[in-house]
């Protein structure tokens, strides 16, 4: 044991780095697309249908095809990090997007009713009122599309894109279920410490009513 | 003109086919409280919610302070700086769930850009106006009981000393007793404000107690309007007005069993 750390320890701290920078940016282009995007749709309900039907697509896509989809893309298929990043920023888009809308549609009419009453303007009432509200909700769906592409990532070995996919996939091809296992472990826990801080978050965000 | 009375000028609303209001014609003078009564679907709550703009009426005018805000080119800027003159109760109350007691009693002056101190003063000068204890200011709505939290939907409505004041229905999710102290305390505060309200009510006991006038609509129409003497005598044979007659004998049935 120790002395297969001593050998791939360095290897696996780069790749969960690698990893971690995958999802971590995927996360942030997602939400800087999703939030927006859902708060839209509230705004404009007949837009909600098929632009969640497109995420729900996206979602459908198994990731192995996804990746090698956007392979002959130009621009996307000449860094394999890059493609990486797209299609994960694709599988997180749903969640945010979905829980964004039914977070803030969830938000109580009486409330909505006494904040447009009150003469807030649309922007006041987005950021005083349905977002507070809609919090704990929608950081459910970040938290859901973290884990996710925590999951996802581990395909993007398979592109060149690295990350902890890659032990992965060097094991299943020279039959070490070792180097399955010092690529599986660190995803999982990657997973099981984003799935538990984002939860904590979200628990502090809970409104009671 | 620069009174601040609340003036309806044939005011119709359709909404999918279905006549809402048709041709309501009202006029509440100013320092005045009106109660509309009628039974659901009459149409109060939508000739209410004309007032401060959350509905707009399909024709007719509707004159806030001598300004018709019905008026469909009204800008939206327009739109808020009216409804921030205009006090706003619901049954419901619509407390913001996550926001403080002042927080929410002084969410208008908040939008007003007033400071916090001025907030912190007025919060707790509103809350000792509707009878609650000033560490209440630091509670959430869902740690108030039902007739607390209505007595914040009135401290919040009146916080920023609006001219206008809007009720509908405030006290019908509220007891028996609860809501007769809210009657008096809220007769207390329209008194002492003279601040022009409408009142929406199915009950014709708070009405004739908190009104100068009581107006009786049935499907949209005003089918009477009568200065509260005048209401008194109406469930007597004879009385001039039949809707109102009509009205007051349905809901007051002796209890002889």
């Amino acid at each position: 044991m120790s002395s297969f750390l001593a050998q791939h320890g360095g290897e696996i701290a780069r790749l969960t780095f690698e990893h971690l920078w995958l999802t971590a940016s995927a996360m942030l282009f997602a939400c800087a697309i999703a939030l927006p995007l859902g708060v839209l749709l509230t705004r404009k309900q007949s837009l909600a249908k098929p632009v969640i039907g497109v995420a729900n697509v996206l979602q459908t896509i198994p990731s192995l095809a996804m990746f090698g989809l956007l392979l002959p893309v130009p621009f996307l298929g000449d860094r394999a990090a890059r493609l990486a990043i797209v299609a994960l920023t694709a599988y997180a888009l749903l969640p945010i997007l979905r829980n964004t809308y039914a977070g803030i549609g969830s938000v109580d009419s009486a409330v909505i009713d006494v904040a447009n009453a009150l003469g807030m303007t649309g922007w006041q009432r987005l950021r005083k009122v349905e977002l507070p509200i809609a919090a704990s909700v929608i950081l459910a769906g970040v938290r859901t599309a973290t884990v996710t592409c925590v999951g996802i990532a581990t395909i993007a070995a398979a592109i060149g894109a690295g990350g902890l996919g890659e032990l992965i996939f060097r094991g299943v091809a020279s039959v070490d279920n070792g180097l399955v296992l010092a690529g599986a472990v660190p995803a999982a826990l990657l997973a099981l410490c984003a799935d538990g801080l984002l939860g904590l978050a979200e628990k502090r965000m809970v409104v009671r009513r | 003109m620069a009174t601040h009375g609340v003036e309806f000028a044939d005011v119709s609303f359709t909404v999918s086919g279905r006549s809402v209001l048709r041709g309501v014609s009202l006029r509440v003078e100013q320092g005045t409280t009106t109660a509309l009564l009628g039974r659901s679907g009459s149409g109060k709550t939508t000739l209410l919610r004309t007032v401060n703009a959350l509905v707009r009426p399909t024709s007719g005018r509707v004159l806030v302070g001598g300004s018709d805000v019905a008026d469909r080119d009204v800008a939206s800027q327009d739109v808020i700086a009216l409804r921030r003159r205009i006090g706003y109760v619901i049954q419901e109350t619509g407390l913001f769930p996550h926001m403080t007691i002042e927080r929410n009693v002084g969410m208008a002056l908040e939008l007003a850009g007033r400071t916090r101190e001025e907030i912190h003063a007025r919060a707790a000068g509103m809350l000792r106006m509707v009878g609650l204890p000033e560490d209440a200011l630091a509670r959430y709505p869902w740690q108030l009981s039902g007739g607390q939290r209505q007595r914040v939907g009135v401290a919040r409505a009146l916080a920023n000393e609006p001219k206008v004041l809007l009720m509908d229905e405030p006290f019908g999710a509220l007891d028996p007793l609860t809501r007769a102290e809210m009657q008096t305390m809220l007769r207390d505060l329209l008194q002492r404000s003279g601040v022009t309200t409408l009142i929406v009510t199915h009950d014709l006991e708070e009405a004739l107690y908190l009104a100068d006038r009581v107006v009786l609509l049935e499907d949209g129409v005003v089918v009477a309007d009568l200065a509260r003497d005048e209401v008194r005598g109406a469930g007597t044979e004879g009385a001039r007005n039949e809707a109102m007659r009509a009205y007051v004998a349905a809901t007051h049935r002796e209890v002889t069993a």
